[in-house]
């Protein structure tokens, strides 16, 4: 008698916590009120204001502020406000290189910093500790601030105005490192790797089949992560690049020097800068959210 | 060959080991010893090449009188650091990144949390509100700059024409001072805000819901919940962003460069930073030596900055567990 009702009951009581913890501890008719959803939906508006408002900019022309009365709905100008932007500053020369080096640095950060993760996650060996500690230690280092010495290196080799001084300086990031270190060392059970060893895979054999396939999910976070920061990076290829071969920040501060006046045409510019990268939100913006929240829980 | 019988003992200690003797052995051993350092080698490589080796190098081109284009010139000892000093350019910018970073990050911090309070409700669709505050993130602070000089214009600018609308004056956003670092924060916060909500969100979920039951077990409403609960378990997480932000917000460069067409931070100097004074000195007067004495003196700060934050961060928790 005693042992009959406690069987279905169990799962009942164990299932309660755990459901309430999905819906964040509280009923599920408890759904927030109006108040929540117009507060949210005003913060959503004013991230999208400012691309709105550059699309009507950029789809009138340049004497459209200057009215008594602001643009309230699209012009039909856009398309010429683009074609001239692609015309005055070498737009497809600076998409191009743009993709390149974003796709270039995402690619090997995740490589090398999958490699060392790996390296740190999962193999034994003298120093692991401290080399781990100084990964970490580095990233609260303001390396962007030796950009002189950078640069007369750079020079010296003679690739002032080349990609590869934008590239060659991001190929891993100590941020990488340690994030892949994170996800490897939960990710990979030991007995898989022992077990690839006694088959007779080398090192490099076990990590290609066993660690670079169990990082996958994390991998494409970082390289994401490392595609937007490539792409929207200024400063350095600001630097370091000539004016006949930037990327695209570099060519929007371009536009922005010869046409300043010229709102309707520096506005079409930004936004066609943008373009790529909200297709990139669309696709996966999905995985942005979840690799920023997974990386808050872990720091 | 050690190596590899140490690794099957556990399994198979009797079975005889596979026939790699000799040189194929050794080889497996060496592959075991040092390919961990040949997989952690490139991070350690690059970061010495391209990362510690510049900055430190700094410190040395600081010391002399070095060009641009002539390189380097005479050992001048402290010069340059005492001409950055005794100028006025470099207090007033170290003034203006100061003032920058206190607009983005305070009001950024709370309205972070206040946002990560919202999305933290049992909402319909929260896929898309999270995917909806993160939108700005992926406009390049190139692109935000340029949006927000336009919105932010002295003269026929969106803001002053609202302003205009409920009786108040035109504000100089790029003329004055403090209206120029306050349309410069607005451009940070508008990119980051949503970033850092969704750290807070992530770590909110992480508070035990125990916590709040009890709470309100003992009559706590739902603001008296957020502040006595919520705020407290949150401290870490403020603390990360508040120390990564800092880190950052210091080198402010990409939008105080694009608030204008002339890039040097306004015509007295209004909202010049101190990297862009820093890229002014080097590449406009190509005066390396003085811009090295800025970098070198820009990495003081932060020093000292993340120093104060790490003793805070320990006086802080070290009260809590006297507590």
């Amino acid at each position: 008698m005693s042992a009959v009702p406690p069987v279905p009951g169990e799962p009942l009581i164990a299932e309660t916590p755990e459901k309430g913890r999905r819906t964040t501890g509280r009923s599920y008719t408890d759904r927030p009120g109006k108040v929540v959803y117009g507060l949210l939906a005003a913060v959503v508006l004013g991230g999208l204001f400012p691309l709105w408002w550059s699309f009507l900019v950029a789809s009138h022309d340049s004497t459209i502020l200057s009215r008594d009365a602001f643009p309230l709905i699209p012009g039909g100008n856009f398309l010429a406000n683009a074609a001239t932007v692609i015309d005055t500053v070498d737009f497809w020369q600076a998409t191009l290189n743009s993709i390149i080096v974003s796709t270039v640095v995402s690619a090997s950060v995740v490589f090398f910093a999958t490699l060392a993760g790996y390296a740190f996650a999962k193999l034994r060996f003298r120093g692991r500790t401290p080399l781990l500690v100084f990964v970490i230690a580095t990233m609260a280092v303001p390396t962007q601030l030796g950009v002189i010495p950078l640069y007369q290196v750079m020079a010296r080799f003679g690739w002032t105005g080349e990609l590869q001084a934008v590239i060659v300086p991001a190929l891993v990031t100590a941020f990488g490192v340690f994030w892949m270190t994170q996800y490897l060392s939960s990710a990979v059970p030991d007995e898989l790797i022992e077990a690839a060893r006694i088959d007779g895979c080398s090192m490099i054999r076990t990590f290609w089949h066993v660690g670079l396939v169990a990082a996958r999910p994390a991998a494409s976070m970082l390289g994401l992560f490392t595609f937007v920061a490539t792409w929207t990076n200024f400063f350095w290829p600001f630097i370091v690049l000539r004016s006949s071969n930037p990327t695209l920040p570099v060519a929007l501060q371009q536009l922005q020097a010869a046409h300043w006046v010229d709102y309707s045409l520096v506005l079409a510019g930004a936004l066609l800068a943008t373009i790529p990268l909200l297709i990139l939100f669309v696709v996966a913006g999905r995985q942005l959210v979840s690799g920023i929240m997974q990386g808050a829980v872990k720091q | 060959m050690s190596a590899t019988s140490t690794l099957r003992r556990p399994t198979d200690a009797t079975e005889p080991p596979p026939k790699r003797i000799g040189f194929g052995g050794r080889l497996s051993r060496w592959d075991l010893r040092l390919s961990p350092y040949l997989y952690i080698s490139p991070f350690f490589i690059l970061f010495f090449v391209t990362g510690l080796f510049p900055l430190v190098y700094t410190g040395w081109v600081a010391l002399h009188d070095w060009d641009l284009i002539m390189g380097q010139g005479e050992f001048v000892g402290a010069k340059n650091f005492t001409d950055v000093l005794g100028g006025r350019d470099f207090w007033k910018a170290l003034g203006n990144t100061f003032s920058i970073f206190l607009l983005s990050s305070v009001p950024q911090v709370i309205c972070a949390i206040t946002i990560a309070a919202l999305l933290d409700a049992n909402l319909r669709a929260k896929t898309f509100w999270r995917m909806g505050v993160l939108l700005p993130y992926v406009v390049a602070p190139v692109a935000v700059s340029l949006i927000f000089s336009n919105l932010f214009a002295d003269k026929y600018g969106l803001i002053n024409s609202m302003l205009g609308l409920v009786g108040i004056d035109p504000i100089g956003w790029h003329a004055q001072r403090l209206p120029s670092h306050i349309a410069i924060a607005t451009m940070v916060n508008f990119r980051w805000t949503g970033y850092n909500a969704l750290i807070f969100l992530a770590a909110m979920q992480a508070i035990p819901r125990d916590l709040y039951e009890q709470a309100s077990i003992d009559g706590a409403g739902k603001v008296r919940q957020f502040l006595s609960v919520t705020i407290p378990m949150l401290r870490p997480t403020i603390i990360f962003i508040v120390i990564t932000s800092t880190i950052g917000g210091l080198q402010i460069f990409d939008e105080a460069r694009l608030y204008d067409q002339f890039g040097r931070g306004g015509a007295d100097g209004q909202w010049q930073t101190l990297t862009i004074l820093l890229y002014e000195q080097g590449w406009t007067r190509s005066n390396f030596g003085r811009a090295s004495a800025i970098a070198v003196l820009l990495f003081l700060i932060i020093v000292v900055i993340g120093l104060i934050n790490f003793l805070v961060t320990r006086l802080i928790s070290s009260a809590e567990v006297k507590r």
